[in-house]
């Protein structure tokens, strides 16, 4: 008889909650036994570094960088294409030069769309 | 935790058993993982980076685990010149990190101020805040130095017992483990060294 074939996750997990639960209590009866517990205000301090922190680490990053970063990764992936585009370019059929020219074109476009949008100026809006 | 009989241990050792007490094992693991807080101030960090690099390799005695953080590190090598802008957030680095906590001050500067000690921002020796275990002299120390005092903090780690009235200090509840911060005063840090850990040897002169 084969035994369940789920047998073995029950036993992978009960492995994996006894695993670290033998550290943590070995620490906490190290704690109980040996070495006396010392927190304070600056040891459980926020570390910046041994300057102390200011202000709250929940903050909120504007949403103009998402804008910024979106233009420059179509423009990197650009340039990507142009590179292999620019070594195979004085045996390229005609068809293909006009292609890449519009696939340029397109993207221009829509870098003027985005400029004439305010998209790269950086107001506080 | 009593002493083991050295007789019956190497009687027993011949019979191919091996016993230890907690006490020495305990002592064993931490003396070869010192992890040391990854810092360095001036020209002596120079000499540490070489300390921890191949050729004189510090990871043969376990502490080539230079932490970023202090909440991982064993040990604090203060290396070079401590400034009073900078002594300050030392004094908060030891403070965070956990115990048990060891201080090597590295180089003539961290131990008294050295060759700017009559410089006005110069901190005239961390062992003003925080209590050092290990001092090395020299302008800079030799690599070979910072490993003579990693051996000797070894061998105190060694030494210190788990329980009993002469256990480690930073067993007993009564041992700090954090100490103040100074603050940034008018003319000089305040208060300008902290009393409790720092006893200036009293000049006794004749007549
Ligand atoms: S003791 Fe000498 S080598 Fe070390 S930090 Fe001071 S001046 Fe530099």
């Amino acid at each position: 008889m084969t035994p369940d074939p789920y047998v073995f996750i029950i036993i992978f997990i009960g492995v994996a909650l006894v695993f670290p639960l033998i550290p943590l209590a070995l620490a906490w009866l190290w704690r109980r036994v040996f070495q006396p517990p010392k927190p304070g205000a600056e040891k459980n301090a926020t570390y910046e570094c041994g300057v102390e922190s200011i202000g709250e680490a929940q903050i909120q990053f504007r949403s103009q960088y998402y804008l910024y970063a979106i233009i420059f990764l179509i423009f990197d992936v650009e340039a990507i294409f142009l590179v292999p585009f620019a070594v195979a370019f004085t045996g390229l059929p005609v068809g293909a030069f006009i292609a890449i020219l519009v696939f340029l074109l397109l993207l221009i476009e829509g870098l003027v769309w985005a400029w004439g949008k305010g998209c790269l100026s950086w107001a506080a809006r | 935790m009593s002493e083991i009989d050295e007789g019956l241990r190497a009687e027993l050792q011949r019979q191919g058993v091996w016993v230890t007490s907690m006490q020495e094992l305990y002592n064993w693991g931490r003396k070869n993982s010192i992890w040391p807080l990854q810092f360095g101030l001036a020209c002596c960090a120079i000499e540490m980076i070489a300390t921890a690099a191949s050729r004189y390799d510090i990871a043969r005695f376990g502490g080539e685990v230079f932490r970023p953080s202090p909440r991982q590190a064993d040990l604090m090598i203060v290396a070079g010149t401590v400034t009073k802008k900078m002594a300050p957030q030392i004094v908060r680095l030891y403070n965070q990190m956990p115990d048990p906590k060891y201080v090597i001050s590295m180089g003539a500067c961290a131990i008294s101020g050295g060759p700017f000690k009559q410089g006005y921002n110069v901190l005239k020796g961390i062992d003003r805040y925080i209590p050092v275990d290990v001092y090395i002299p020299g302008c800079p120390p030799r690599p070979e130095a910072l490993l003579h005092a990693f051996m000797e903090l070894q061998r105190k780690i060694d030494s210190q017992k788990l329980t009993g009235a002469t256990k480690a200090e930073h067993l007993t509840a009564a041992q700090p483990s954090e100490f103040p911060v100074p603050a940034f005063g008018e003319h000089d840090l305040e208060p300008p060294a902290n009393p409790n850990v720092f006893q200036p040897p009293k000049v006794e002169r004749e007549g």
